[in-house]
């Protein structure tokens, strides 16, 4: 039980690593990585609401949509669900925890067009995971988040003084450098 | 007549979704793996965007201001899953190949943009032009990388063999990295030409403001800034 859940975890952290391999979450992972931190606030606004959105959405699809028989409308609930929940975590944090709004805030609105986690939902549901497996999957993937969006940071910052030729300027040099991540994340295909 | 061969042109070419705003670059980079994938995946966007653009356009005036986005989101998922039945009815070599990415055009933000930024502002005849413009932009720039990946890491173009026999294919462009590669060069051409041209490339270099606020910033900056503009 704890060795599969691990298994689930290392899977889908750095073997499918959800930017570099499934293509994921690029919007945030190219537009919010300029600063290392704002990219670790960014990664772990991803982090908080994948987690919780996964146990929401397993929970509804397990206890509402199966026993109704309309799993079909799983994607219709599921953006409906993650939406109304950032909005939650949003308002909640503001009134209870300044500490955190302050420094999640400005990121949660974001990540509703975040498509790491609608399809993290939806994978959950697809690979038949239970709730706690659903949880760790979406836990582990949103750390995947984390870790790729401040590695890419981190060059980032050391990329500004570098004299790039001038038609790389902006996106592509760092598309580059995401393509270079991604190959170095290949390596951990070998852990299969 | 005219207007709606101008929101052809303005999505085609003006602001060309892919290499122009940059939006919607998830399925972008995953799908095109082959150019047949990447004209089927631009080509499902489009139904989807033409659809929604004409559904909210026809409720503009009903749907309340405060609940706008969450209506949106809605009549596009709705015409998302549709799409998703059809697909997996009639094609279902393309539903097997395109995978989670169909269900995740509900949060390809060329759509929800277009919802908000056109189609809530203006009649049913130009929100669809609108609507198939982008789209059809949104294919374009899909089966350009397409092809590009597919001819180098598989020799073939649209599955026919293009390359000599002899031509040994590089596989690494149909993996992962090759698609962030190829986008790569694809946009450093389009800034090269705008240079040559002597047109501003959008590059700012120095920044030092919150990436938010910044014009390199991907679409869910666009989203957030246009919500708090209002």
């Amino acid at each position: 039980m704890i060795a599969q859940l691990i298994v689930i975890a290392i899977g889908s952290a750095f073997i499918n690593n959800v930017v570099l391999s499934q293509f994921l979450g690029i919007c945030p992972f190219l537009g919010v990585s300029k600063k290392i931190n704002t990219a670790a606030g960014m990664g772990s606004a991803v982090v908080f609401v994948i987690t919780l959105a996964s146990a929401v959405a397993g929970a509804i699809y397990k206890f509402i949509l199966v026993p109704l028989d309309i799993t079909y409308l799983q994607t219709i609930v599921f953006i409906l669900v993650i939406a109304a929940l950032v909005q939650f975590v949003e308002m909640f944090l503001k009134k209870k925890m300044k500490g955190l709004y302050q420094a999640l805030g400005v990121y949660l609105p974001l990540i509703t067009t975040n498509c790491a986690v609608l399809g993290v939902a939806l994978t959950n549901v697809q690979k038949d995971y239970t709730i706690l497996e659903g949880v760790i999957n979406g836990f582990a993937t949103a750390v995947g988040f984390l870790i790729a969006i401040v590695i890419l940071a981190g060059l980032r910052e050391k990329m500004e003084y570098n004299d790039i030729p001038k038609p790389f300027r902006g996106m592509p040099i760092v598309l580059l450098t995401a393509c270079l991540m991604a190959i170095a994340f290949f390596g951990f295909s070998g852990l299969k | 007549m005219k207007k709606c061969f101008e929101r052809l042109y303005n999505g085609l070419l003006k602001e060309n979704p892919t290499f122009v705003l940059m939006l919607g670059m998830c399925p972008t980079l995953a799908v095109t793996t082959s150019a047949i994938n990447g004209v089927g995946m631009g080509l499902t966007t489009t139904a989807v965007l033409i659809m929604s653009n004409i559904i909210i356009s026809m409720l503009r005036k009903v749907i309340p201001d405060g609940v706008r986005i969450p209506a949106f989101i809605v009549v596009i998922a709705s015409f998302v899953t549709i799409t998703e039945l059809l697909l997996k009815a009639y094609i279902p070599s393309l539903y097997d190949s395109l995978g989670l990415y169909i269900p995740l055009i509900v949060v390809n933000c060329i759509i929800l943009g277009r919802a908000e930024s056109y189609a809530s502002k203006n009649n049913m005849i130009y929100s669809a032009f609108d609507g198939l413009g982008m789209g059809l932009g949104f294919t374009l720039g899909l089966t350009c990388i397409g092809i590009v990946r597919e001819l180098i890491g598989n020799g073939t173009v649209f599955n026919f063999a293009v390359m000599p026999e002899s031509y040994e294919p590089l596989t690494i462009f149909i993996l992962a990295p090759g698609a962030f590669l190829v986008l790569a060069f694809l946009v450093a051409i389009m800034n090269a030409i705008k240079l040559a041209k002597g047109r501003d490339t959008g590059i700012t270099g120095d920044c030092d403001k919150l990436c938010r606020a910044c014009p390199n910033k991907g679409c869910a900056g666009k989203m957030t800034e246009r919500r708090n503009a209002e």
